[in-house]
């Protein structure tokens, strides 16, 4: 039996679990309408590439992954783009998101998908092209592109992968359902995974010993395949990557470090399960299984629920009783977040949807005055000092803040959950870290500003500088040309001129100048004949306004337009004349 | 020889603190050239912290010479951009207690304005393009002119200077991306100064 | 050799110049407000306490004794330690910008500290030798740091907590620095 580690804190909430396992996964009908939020994952927002009025086919692409952090969207059911827009989704802010809704022809059509049987030979480029293209993302409640996760590049080479069936949070038992269902095709998965990272010596799935059904689901799959099944003893969080890891490995990462810089990725178990059926199968990710659970429903199962799914279909089929509901949750009881409205949709992160009644979880208290008892840094699992973090953040001492660690806080709410006087711990902290984020964005933005700042008035001095060099140089130029003038007038054989240095010398330099600048006969040929042709042109357009507008216009705009024919004719008349002249005159200095 | 000095007290005592003094006074004058210290580098350390709106709403034409005479002792609250949270971090840096928001100088906006011409109505000027100290709008003369959004800061110095006013400042609207979340509602209510100025405690909004 | 242990625990703990002989209480409020200008201000009042304890032996025996100038130790002491923060002040400029800005005022009231004339004119009444005479100004040194970096730690915290609003500011500084000078009555029995 492979040796666990213990991580430190942690605390063990009822798990609640039992309720919801009773049934096999099950499936709910095909709601009429689903809602396809472009944004589901960590990275870019996607970009729809179908237009309202499409009909579309179960599995068709509908939205494009936008550069190197982002995943593309997929329909779940086949019927009609109804709208492209932004919609309320689930989101702590309540704010809305850009989203597909479509409206199913309930008769579900799959659009043409074929996987690959033989991952084994295909390359982990192409494995790991097909899974980006199926839009998987973490599905344990991150939802970072695993694309990406399992392309480490240029990082060490893996030696270790771990995969994350813990379930950790109570009520929650959509891993567990599912591995019992489905163990042969998560261990090919398992497989996909292995080959893609190069066969690493170390594969582990990592899961609580509360789930004997599922180890033993799994353990005659493993059986030489060089998996190990590794069960510890069940604590909240013990999910968390960094905690599993260290549980299983002993290994602690250092703050800011990924799993991958240690040789290690660790992939969700349902995760992996979606990365089978997109490899072997050909299908995207467009369903997911979700916990219904709460004592205000009546049915507690885990359904396979399309991606889009709005939660109201989800409890009206769970004969869900919206008085005895003290609040709707997505998510667990720990890590959830409250909803505002049941029309929200499914994502490819709901894990589950909670529905509790006032009995399971009550009304907040109002938090109390921090009596400093410390059972908070006893609980925290992440080793940080939660009392010094919540007085920093109430202080909004930044610099404090950044020293204890803030942003290594897995927002696990282990602390909240044990504090004797009901404070809401993890709040303080998700605001703190909102605030230091938008304050290190407005210094870069300030820094920048700064730059510009400087760069402009450096421009302005140096456009000064020019102009005033400008400005000598010119006086020096009109005092040597006064010189210079003056020394001709001196010399000059045609009697005294004006006196030196008035307009006339500056009119005669400017003459001779003009003069010095000799331009071949040729030259002057063509530049009359140019003037000529340009004003023959002016002549054709005069012409035509006349001729065009001649019904439409009254007595006075004729005359104006017959006068400018007039004139342009006259323009013609004078260029021609100097032609002739200039080619008399040339002709007879040949002579 | 000493004997004779300590015999007359006056003497003695005057010998006694003029030498000290002079050869303190010496080994002073001594250090002070060796230690002597040029510039100021404080002023850096507080320009680093200003906003570089380059507004002018703190009457100085720019945010270095206002950092310039913070360091030279003036009042830290006349930077309405800034707002609290820089004059608390120049009062950490100076380690001087952090006063409100002078008013007399401007009041902290909610949210962050940007210049846009309406170019229906844009002459061609070039003042605006003169007026901004990031070089933020773009075009020449006779040609139309734009604010490059990206780069704007909202100082609004270019406001002032269009003849025709077509300049705009409208409020960036903040999305998805940019929401943080709020501040726990403090909830204590133990004592009659904790209550002077509170709401009753509700249970309304809290997230699970 | 153990004598200048008692001295030291002496001057750092029993006798300590804040808590016990309640002496040097202006930089000791003043500068408490952050660790760092506190550590600051005590390495620099060690500095000036270390350097004028063995100053003004100088003087008080190669100077004043011979001189018989006994009745002039006040004047001449000042006339030393002005001097010496002077030099102090000189060398913090040139080395940490900082830590001068930061401490502001309080470097040059550190001639006024009356601790530091305190232990330059009771090492003088004690007749004490040279080396003597440098560990107790050292030690008064270690015994301010020591006190002023806890009030300072301690005020740090007080500054993000929740104080009632009738003590906030010095009251609670105040109450703060009571109570640490009852903790060091507890030292009074030791040697």
């Amino acid at each position: 039996m492979r040796s666990t580690w213990v991580t430190p804190g942690g605390v063990h909430p009822p798990e609640n679990k039992h309720q919801s396992l009773t049934m096999p996964i099950g499936s709910l009908p095909i709601p009429e309408k689903l809602l396809v939020p472009l944004s589901q994952h960590i990275g870019a927002p996607a970009k729809a590439c179908v237009k309202v009025g499409a009909k579309v086919l179960k599995g068709q692409k509908i939205a494009e992954a936008t550069g190197a952090v982002s995943v593309p969207m997929h329909a779940p059911t086949s019927g009609t783009v109804t709208a492209i827009e932004d919609r309320p989704i689930a989101h702590s802010s309540g704010m809305s998101a850009p989203c597909i809704e479509i409206t199913s022809d309930g008769k579900d059509t799959w659009i043409d998908h074929k996987g690959v049987a033989d991952f084994e030979h295909a390359s982990p480029q192409a494995l790991t092209k097909t899974i980006a293209d199926a839009g998987i993302a973490g599905m344990g409640g991150a939802g970072f592109p695993s694309a990406i996760k399992l392309s480490p590049g240029h990082r060490r080479p893996i030696n270790t992968l771990i995969i994350n069936a813990t379930e950790c949070e109570p009520y929650i038992t959509a891993d567990d359902s599912a591995i019992r269902e489905r163990a042969a095709e998560i261990i090919t998965g398992i497989g996909i995974l292995s080959h893609i990272l190069g066969n690493p010596v170390n594969i582990l799935i990592g899961i609580e010993d509360n789930k004997p059904e599922a180890i033993a689901a799994l353990e005659p799959h493993v059986a030489d395949t060089g998996i190990s099944v590794v069960s510890f003893p069940t604590k909240y969080p013990s999910g968390g990557e960094k905690q599993l890891i260290y549980i299983l490995t002993g290994k602690e990462l250092p703050s800011g470090q990924l799993p991958a810089d240690a040789g290690m990725v660790c992939i969700n178990i349902g995760t992996t399960y979606a990365i089978k059926r997109a490899v072997v199968n050909g299908e995207p990710l467009i369903s997911r299984v979700t916990t219904m659970t709460g004592n205000a429903c009546g049915i507690n199962r885990n359904y396979e629920t399309l991606i889009g799914t709005p939660v109201s279909h989800m409890l009206a089929h769970s004969e869900f009783n919206e008085h005895a509901c003290s609040r709707l949750v997505m998510g667990g009881p720990m890590m959830g977040f409250s909803l505002t409205s049941a029309e929200v949709p499914i994502v490819k992160t709901t894990n589950c949807i909670l529905a509790p009644s006032y009995s399971e979880i009550p009304d907040d208290e109002p938090a109390q005055a921090c009596i400093r008892c410390g059972m908070c840094a006893e609980a925290c699992p992440a080793s940080l000092l939660p009392q010094q973090l919540f007085w920093y953040s109430q202080a909004e001492d930044h610099d404090r803040l950044e020293a204890h660690n803030l942003f290594d806080c897995i927002e696990c709410g282990a602390c909240s959950y044990v504090c004797p006087s009901n404070i809401p711990l993890v709040q303080y902290y998700r605001h703190s870290k909102g605030e230091i984020l938008k304050a290190r964005e407005e210094k870069v933005k300030s820094d920048h500003a700064r730059e510009r700042f400087e760069f402009h008035q450096q421009r302005m001095e140096q456009a000064e500088k020019d102009k005033e060099a400008k400005r000598a140089a010119r006086r020096e130029a009109a005092e040597k040309a006064k010189a210079t003038v003056a020394a001709n007038a001196g010399t000059a054989k045609e009697g005294t001129g004006p006196a030196p240095g008035s307009a006339a010398d500056i009119i005669a330099a400017a003459q001779a100048r003009a003069a010095a600048k000799q331009v071949s006969p040729e030259e002057q040929q063509a530049k009359f004949e140019r003037s000529i042709a340009g004003a023959e042109m002016r002549v054709q357009m005069a012409t035509d306004k006349l001729v065009e507008t001649n019904a439409k216009q009254t007595e006075d705009q004729k005359n104006i337009l017959n006068a400018a024919l007039e004139g342009a004719k006259q323009k013609l008349e004078q260029a021609q004349a100097r032609l002739a002249e200039h080619v008399k005159k040339h002709s007879e200095q040949v002579k | 020889m000493i004997e004779s000095i300590a015999q007359q007290p006056i003497l003695a005592a005057l010998i006694a603190m003029v030498g000290l003094g002079v050869l303190f006074g010496a080994l002073l004058g001594y250090a002070a050239e060796k230690f002597k210290v040029e510039g100021d580098p404080i002023v850096e350390q507080i320009d680093e912290l200003l906003p570089q709106t380059q507004c002018g709403q703190c009457g100085f034409p720019g945010c270095k010479p206002y950092a310039e005479s913070i360091a030279s002792g003036d009042a830290i609250n006349k930077c309405p951009p800034g707002g609290q949270s820089t004059i608390n971090a120049i009062a950490n840096l100076l380690d001087v207690p952090a006063p409100e928001l002078d008013a007399e100088h401007g009041e902290e906006a909610d949210l962050r304005t940007v210049a846009y011409i309406r170019e229906d109505e844009c002459i061609g000027c070039t003042k605006c393009i003169q007026a901004c100290p990031v070089d933020a709008i773009l075009g020449a003369a006779k040609l139309m002119h734009t604010v490059i959004a990206g780069e704007c800061t909202g100082c609004d110095l270019c406001v002032e200077p269009c003849p025709v006013d077509c300049i705009d400042m409208l409020p960036l609207t903040e999305g998805l991306k940019q929401w943080h979340w709020p501040a726990p509602q403090n909830q204590l209510d133990i004592i009659a100064s904790d209550r002077s100025g509170h709401e009753a405690p509700s249970n309304e909004g809290r997230a699970a | 050799m153990q004598e200048f242990a008692i001295i030291l625990v002496s001057s750092i703990l029993i006798n300590n110049y804040v808590l016990v002989q309640f002496l040097g209480l202006c930089p000791f409020m003043g500068v408490s407000n952050k660790l760092e200008s506190a550590i600051g201000m005590s390495a620099a009042t060690t500095f000036v306490l270390t350097l004028t304890a063995m100053a003004s032996y100088i003087v008080d025996v190669m100077v004043l004794m011979p001189l018989g100038l006994i009745y002039l130790r006040t004047i001449a002491f000042i006339l030393v330690i002005a001097a010496v923060v002077q030099f102090t002040k000189m060398f913090i400029e040139k080395t940490s910008p900082l830590l001068y800005r930061v401490l502001g005022v309080f470097l040059p009231l550190i001639t006024t500290n009356c601790a530091v004339l305190g232990v330059a004119l009771q090492n003088a009444s004690k007749d004490l030798n040279f080396m003597e005479s440098s560990l107790y100004g050292f030690g008064a040194g270690a015994g301010f740091s020591l006190v002023l970096i806890f009030f300072s730690a301690m005020r740090e915290r007080l500054a993000a907590a929740d104080i009632p609003a009738p003590f906030e500011g010095a009251a609670i500084a105040m109450i703060t620095a009571g109570l640490m000078s009852l903790a060091f009555m507890g030292f009074s029995g030791l040697v």
